[in-house]
C-alpha cells in the first residue's frame, strides 16, 4: 500500500542548493540574528513523507479568492474595489527539470497602495483601505499556469538599520507536490531602486538569484484599459526518475 | 558543459504578517474566519501536540506560523497523508494541533521509523523555513532504531526532538531555535 518507494511516494528531489537561499544568519537583517540555529542542519534522506505533501482541491477556492482588488470588501458584504494601481500577476510554476507542476496552491499577502498591513501589529501611519485585506490564493493549472488580480503594494518603512525601507513586494508560499519542495518568498517588481537598498533582498548573495524574485513588466498580457501586468516564474525543486530504486 | 537545469526560486522570511496569508481569520480579517487548520479531522486515536518556539534568548516568536505533516493512523502519506497549520499566539507564542496518532512509517532502506509528526517553522527573521520533527516518547524501541534519530551524531541532542508526555494523549515540544539544547534542524 505505502511501500517507501511506491508511485504515490514517487522518487527523491534534488538537494536543495543552500548557498543559493539566504543563510540563516544575516547579521544585515538584525531579527535574523536571535533566530538563526547555529547547528549544522542535518543532512537525511526522503522517505515517503518527505516525498509527498499535502494536495488542496481547486474546489476549496471561493471565486473571488485570486481578486485581492474585490475579495475583502465582498467578504464583508461591501461595494467597491481596493485603492490602487492595479495589476495582474501571472506566471507558471515549474520544477527544477522544466517540467510543470499543476494543481498546487499558492497563497498571497501583502501590503496595501500605501504600504500598510491590515494587521494589528502594523502602526504606520499610511491609512488602511477600508476595501483591501491584502489576502489571496490560486492553484495552478494543469500546465503550471497561475494568475492573480490586485493592486501593486506600497514601500513600507520598517525599524532595522534607523528606518530601512522595503520594496514593494508580495509574500507567497506555495507547496508544490511534495513537503521537500515547500517555498515562501517574496516577490518583487521590476525597476524598483528599493531592492538593491534592501536589507531582507540582501540577505540572498547571488544578484541572480535576487532577479529571479523580480517580475517583470509584461504588457502583452496588460488588460486594455483595466490593468497593468506583471509576469512572475515560480522554479520548484525537482524531482528525480528513479533508475535504479529497489 | 554539465546538464545544465533551472534554479530553484530563492526562499525570503515569512515577515510578521505571516498569518495575513496564511490564517487571515487568526489574523483578524474577514476572510475564511471559521477555518482551524490545526484541527485535523481524520480517523484515528485523538491526540493534542503543543509547543512554542524560542528565540536565541528563550522569549517566545509570538508571530511565528508552524506546519505538521504527519501519516494517517494506519501509516500512510500521499493523499491519505495530514496536513494541519497553526498560528503562535500572539501574546504567549504557544502552538496547538488536534490531530491522530500518526502510524510508522518506513524509510528507504527498508527500516521501520518511528511514529512522528514533521514540523515546519517560518516567522519573521527566519530566512528560509526550518524542518524538524517531533517524535513520541512512549515507544524507546522504536525511537532507538529510528534511522533519522540515528543519524543525529550527538546522542544529547536527540532528545530535542522528542515530546514530553503531558497527559493521556497530550504531547509538547518545545522547538528552540538557538543556544543550549538548540533543536535539530534537517536538511532533506
Ligand atoms: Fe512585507
Amino acid at each position: 500500500m505505502s511501500l517507501p518507494n511506491a508511485p504515490d511516494a514517487g522518487g527523491r528531489f534534488t538537494q536543495r542548493d543552500r548557498a543559493w537561499h539566504p543563510p540563516a544568519y544575516t547579521p544585515g537583517y538584525k531579527t535574523s540574528v536571535l533566530r538563526s540555529p547555529r547547528c549544522a542542519l542535518l543532512s537525511i534522506d526522503q522517505g515517503p513523507g518527505e516525498r509527498s505533501g499535502p494536495v488542496f482541491a481547486r474546489s476549496m477556492l471561493h471565486p473571488l479568492d485570486n481578486d485581492l482588488t474585490l475579495n475583502y470588501a465582498s467578504a464583508l458584504g461591501l461595494e467597491g474595489s481596493a485603492i490602487g494601481e492595479r495589476i495582474i500577476v501571472h506566471g507558471r510554476v515549474l520544477d527544477e527539470m522544466g517540467r510543470p507542476v499543476p494543481n498546487t496552491l499558492i497563497e498571497v499577502w501583502q501590503a496595501n497602495a500605501g504600504g500598510r498591513y491590515r494587521h494589528k501589529k502594523d502602526t504606520y501611519l499610511a491609512p488602511l483601505d477600508p476595501a483591501f485585506g491584502g489576502c489571496g490564493r490560486v492553484v495552478t493549472d494543469e500546465a503550471g499556469r497561475y494568475f492573480f488580480r490586485t493592486i501593486k503594494p506600497g514601500p513600507y518603512p520598517w525599524p532595522n538599520h534607523g528606518s530601512d525601507w522595503r520594496p514593494a513586494h508580495i509574500h507567497f508560499s506555495i507547496f508544490g507536490e511534495a513537503f521537500v519542495q515547500r517555498l515562501v518568498s517574496q516577490l518583487y517588481f521590476e525597476g524598483d531602486p528599493l531592492i538593491a537598498l534592501c536589507p531582507i533582498v540582501n540577505t540572498i548573495a547571488d544578484p541572480r538569484a535576487v532577479n529571479q524574485l523580480v517580475a517583470k513588466l509584461d504588457m502583452g498580457e496588460m488588460l486594455a484599459f483595466d490593468c497593468l501586468a506583471y509576469r512572475f516564474d515560480i522554479v520548484l525543486r525537482g524531482r528525480q526518475q528513479t533508475f535504479f530504486e529497489s | 558543459m554539465p546538464v545544465e537545469y533551472l534554479k530553484e526560486t530563492p526562499s525570503q522570511t515569512a515577515g510578521p504578517y505571516v498569518h495575513i496569508g496564511t490564517l487571515p481569520g487568526q489574523a483578524g480579517l474577514a476572510i475564511r474566519a471559521d477555518e482551524a487548520l490545526h484541527i485535523i479531522a481524520a480517523e484515528g486515536e485523538r491526540i493534542v501536540i503543543e509547543g512554542l518556539v524560542l528565540d536565541g534568548s528563550g522569549t517566545p516568536v509570538r508571530d511565528a506560523m508552524v506546519e505538521l505533516w504527519q501519516a494517517d493512523a494506519q501509516g500512510r502519506v500521499g493523499v491519505h497523508g495530514l496536513w494541519g497549520r497553526a498560528g503562535a499566539d500572539a501574546t504567549t507564542g504557544e502552538f496547538r494541533f488536534e490531530t491522530v496518532r500518526p502510524g510508522a512509517l518506513s524509510w528507504p532502506d527498508g527500516r521501520k521509523q518511528a511514529q512522528h509528526v514533521s514540523l515546519l517553522i517560518f516567522a519573521r527573521g527566519i530566512n528560509i523555513h526550518l524542518h524538524t520533527r517531533l517524535y513520541f516518547p512512549d515507544d524507546e524501541a522504536a525511537l532507538a532504531a529510528d534511522p533519522v534519530l540515528g543519524r543525529i551524531e550527538q546522542a544529547v541532542r536527540r532528545k530535542t526532538l522528542i515530546a514530553e508526555k503531558t497527559g493521556p494523549g497530550r504531547y509538547r515540544l518545545v522547538l528552540r531555535l538557538q543556544g543550549e539544547d538548540e533543536t535539530v534542524f534537517f536538511d532533506a
